[in-house]
C-alpha cells in the first residue's frame, strides 16, 4: 500500500516538473503568438492574451505577408538556407566518410580545423568579409551569405556526420569492393544510402543554423535583394519615427518560428540524435 | 592556436594506431589519394572564408582605415591596438561580456543539468518534454528577442506589468539581467540535451549498488553522477562559454548596447557600421579573436576537456 501511493507522489512530482519545463519553454513563444493577433491599439494592452483578435498583421493593409519588406527576405531565408545546407552537406560527407573510413595523413589537421571554425567569434570575420565581399562584388547578393554559411555549417556537419558515418557496418563496403566496386562506387551505392539517415539530420542542423544567423545577415547584406528574413525584422519601420510596428514585428517572428516548430515537432529524435552525436560520446 | 592540442594528439594515436604501414601499397596510396580528394573542398572553403579573412583582419588593424576618410589611410603600426586597449569602451564592453557569460553559463548548466535529470528519469511525456525543450533551442534568437523585449516594456509587456509596470531595459544592471534570462532560456535545452547524452553512459548498476550501500540520492548524484558525467559537463560548458562570449543577437534586439549593455562582439559591429572605421574594428575583432583562443586553451589544457571529436581518435 505505501508502495503504491509513493508512486503516485513520484507520478505527480514527475509530471509537475514536466509541466513546469514545458510552460516555461513555451510562453514566450507564446506570448509572441498573442501579440501578433492583438490590434494596433492594443499595443499598449500589457494583459498576456489579446482582447480582440485580428488577423490584420498577418494579412492586413500593412500585414507582412503583402508586403515585399518581408516576403522578399522570407524568399532570401528560405534559397540561401537551402542551398548553403545542400553544398555544407555534400562537402561534408565526403570529409566524414575520408574521416570516418580512410587511413590518409593530415587527418588531426582536419578535425583540428574544423574544431577551429566551430570555436571561431563570427564577428572576427565581419570586418575583414565586408571589407573582401564590397571589393569582389559579392556583397549584398545571395552567394555571399551563401559561402560563409557554408563554411560554419561544414564543422557541425563534419561531426555530426563522421559520428554517424562510423555506426555503419563496414562489412557491406567491404564486400562491394570484393565484389569489384570502386572506393567512390562503395561510397555512392552502398554507404550513402545507409548514411542518409545521418545526412537528413545534419542538414536539419544546418539548416537551422543558416536559418537563425543574424550578424553575417545584418552586415553583409544592405537590401532586401539578400537581406534574410531575421536581419529585415531588424529594419521594419513603423508609419512614424515614433511608432514601434510591434504587431508586424511580433507576426513576423511567428511566421520564422514556424519552420522551426515543424522540424522540431517531426524531427525530435533526430534532431536529439545528431546535437549530442559530435559532440558528447565518451 | 587552440587546435594544437588535438591535432598533435591525434597524429600521436593515429600513428600509434597502425604502426605496421612503413611501406605503403597501391591500395593505401588510393586510399590516401582519396582522403585527399574527399577533404579538399571542404578544406578549401574552410579556409578561404576564416583563414584568409583574419589574416587580412590582422593587416587592416595594423592600418588607419577609416571609410569616410579614403585618403587617409596610412600603415599605423599596432597603435590601433593601444588605442583599443586604452578606451574605457572595451574594457567596460569586456566586462559586460565577462559577467553575461558567467552567470548565463552558471545558471544554465544547473538548470540544463535539472532538465537532463528531469529528461532522463521521467517516465511520462517524455517526447513531449523534449520537444518543448528543443523549441527554444531552435527559435530564431531574433524572434525571441523580440518577444523579451515586449514583455519588458512598460505598458505593452506582460513581465513588466507583473514587476510593477518596472522599465528593466532602460538600466545597466537590470537589462543585463534581462539579456542574461534570455540567454539562459535560449541555450539551456542545448545544455539539457548534451548532459542528457552523458547520463545515459552512467551505469544503472552503479547507481543501484549505491543505494543498496546505503547512499542518499545527492551522495550518488555528487560521488558517481557528477565524476562519471565530467566529460560531457565540460564539453557542454566549453560550448556554451565560446558562444556566450561572442553574444550579438540578442544583445542587438533587446537593448541595441545602449546604457553601456554592449558586449566585445557589439562593439566591434558599431566599430564597422557606425563609426565606419575598419582600422579599429579589425584590432577589436582580432583581440576578440584572441579571447575566444584563451578560453579554448584554458578548457582543453587546463581543465582536460576532451575536444569534441575526440572520440574520432579512438578509432
Amino acid at each position: 500500500m505505501a508502495a503504491v501511493t509513493t508512486t503516485a507522489r513520484q507520478k505527480a512530482g514527475w509530471t509537475t516538473a514536466n509541466l513546469v519545463v514545458i510552460a516555461l519553454a513555451l510562453i514566450p513563444v507564446l506570448w509572441l503568438v498573442s501579440l501578433s493577433f492583438k490590434t494596433p491599439t492594443a499595443v499598449v494592452d500589457p494583459s498576456f492574451l489579446p482582447k480582440q483578435w485580428t488577423w490584420s498583421n498577418y494579412f492586413g493593409s500593412t500585414g507582412i505577408l503583402r508586403t515585399s519588406q518581408f516576403i522578399r527576405p522570407l524568399i532570401n531565408s528560405i534559397g540561401i538556407g537551402l542551398i548553403a545546407t545542400l553544398i555544407a552537406v555534400v562537402l561534408a560527407s565526403m570529409a566524414a566518410y575520408a574521416i570516418a573510413r580512410l587511413q590518409f595523413p593530415g587527418k588531426g589537421v582536419l578535425i583540428g580545423m574544423a574544431l577551429l571554425i566551430a570555436m571561431f567569434p563570427q564577428i572576427s570575420l565581419v570586418t575583414p568579409m565586408f571589407s573582401i565581399e564590397r571589393a569582389i562584388g559579392l556583397f549584398n547578393t545571395w552567394p555571399g551569405l551563401i559561402i560563409p554559411y557554408v563554411a560554419f555549417g561544414l564543422p557541425l556537419g563534419i561531426y555530426t556526420l563522421s559520428a554517424f558515418f562510423r555506426e555503419i557496418p563496414w562489412e557491406l563496403e567491404k564486400a562491394a569492393k570484393v565484389d569489384g566496386a570502386t572506393p567512390f562506387q562503395a561510397f555512392t551505392k552502398v554507404i550513402a544510402p545507409l548514411a542518409a539517415p545521418g545526412m537528413v539530420t545534419t542538414a536539419i542542423l544546418v539548416f537551422l543554423f543558416c536559418w537563425n544567423e543574424f550578424l553575417f545577415a545584418i552586415s553583409l547584406t544592405s537590401t532586401i535583394a539578400s537581406r534574410t528574413a531575421p536581419a529585415s525584422i531588424a529594419y521594419f519601420s513603423g508609419s512614424s519615427q515614433f511608432t514601434v510596428p510591434t504587431g508586424p514585428i511580433a507576426a513576423a517572428a511567428v511566421v520564422i518560428t514556424i519552420p522551426i516548430i515543424i522540424f522540431v515537432v517531426f524531427f525530435q529524435r533526430r534532431i536529439v540524435a545528431g546535437l549530442t552525436s559530435g559532440a558528447v560520446k565518451g | 592556436m587552440s587546435t594544437e592540442t588535438p591535432t598533435v594528439a591525434t597524429r600521436a594515436v593515429a600513428a600509434r594506431g597502425r604502426p605496421r604501414r612503413t611501406q605503403l601499397s597501391e591500395g593505401a596510396r588510393a586510399e590516401r589519394r582519396l582522403g585527399w580528394l574527399l577533404c579538399a573542398p571542404a578544406v578549401i572553403v574552410m579556409i578561404a572564408v576564416t583563414a584568409y579573412p583574419v589574416g587580412y583582419a590582422i593587416y587592416l588593424s595594423l592600418q588607419r582605415y577609416n571609410l569616410e576618410l579614403p585618403t587617409a589611410i596610412k600603415f599605423v603600426g599596432l597603435s590601433n591596438y593601444g588605442a583599443v586597449l586604452a578606451s574605457s569602451y572595451w574594457w567596460h564592453a569586456l566586462e559586460v561580456t565577462v559577467i553575461i557569460t558567467i552567470f548565463s553559463v552558471a545558471i544554465s548548466l544547473v538548470l540544463g543539468m535539472l532538465l537532463a535529470l528531469l529528461m532522463h528519469r521521467t517516465l511520462f511525456g517524455r517526447g513531449t518534454v523534449r520537444t518543448a525543450a528543443l523549441i527554444p533551442y531552435g527559435i530564431v534568437t531574433v524572434a525571441a528577442a523580440y518577444g523579451w523585449q515586449y514583455a519588458w516594456t512598460p505598458g505593452q509587456g506582460y513581465l513588466s506589468a507583473a514587476f510593477n509596470y518596472s522599465a528593466p531595459l532602460t538600466s545597466e544592471v537590470k537589462a543585463i539581467a534581462v539579456i542574461i534570462v534570455a540567454e539562459i532560456w535560449k541555450t539551456t535545452p542545448f545544455i539539457g540535451l548534451l548532459l542528457l547524452a552523458g547520463l545515459s553512459l552512467v551505469p544503472d548498476d552503479l547507481q543501484r549498488a549505491a543505494k543498496v550501500d546505503g547512499a542518499t540520492a545527492w551522495q550518488r548524484f555528487m560521488r558517481i553522477t557528477l565524476p562519471l558525467m565530467k566529460p560531457a559537463i565540460l564539453v557542454a560548458l566549453l560550448f556554451r562559454t565560446l558562444d556566450s562570449f561572442r553574444i550579438f543577437d540578442n544583445i542587438y534586439i533587446l537593448t541595441g548596447g545602449n546604457n553601456g549593455t554592449g558586449s566585445v562582439s557589439i562593439l566591434g559591429y558599431d566599430n564597422l557600421f557606425n563609426a565606419l572605421n575598419l582600422g579599429i574594428g579589425s584590432a577589436i575583432s582580432i583581440l576578440i579573436f584572441i579571447g575566444v583562443a584563451i578560453i579554448a586553451v584554458v578548457f582543453i589544457k587546463g581543465f582536460g576537456t576532451a575536444a569534441p571529436g575526440t572520440d574520432l581518435r579512438k578509432r
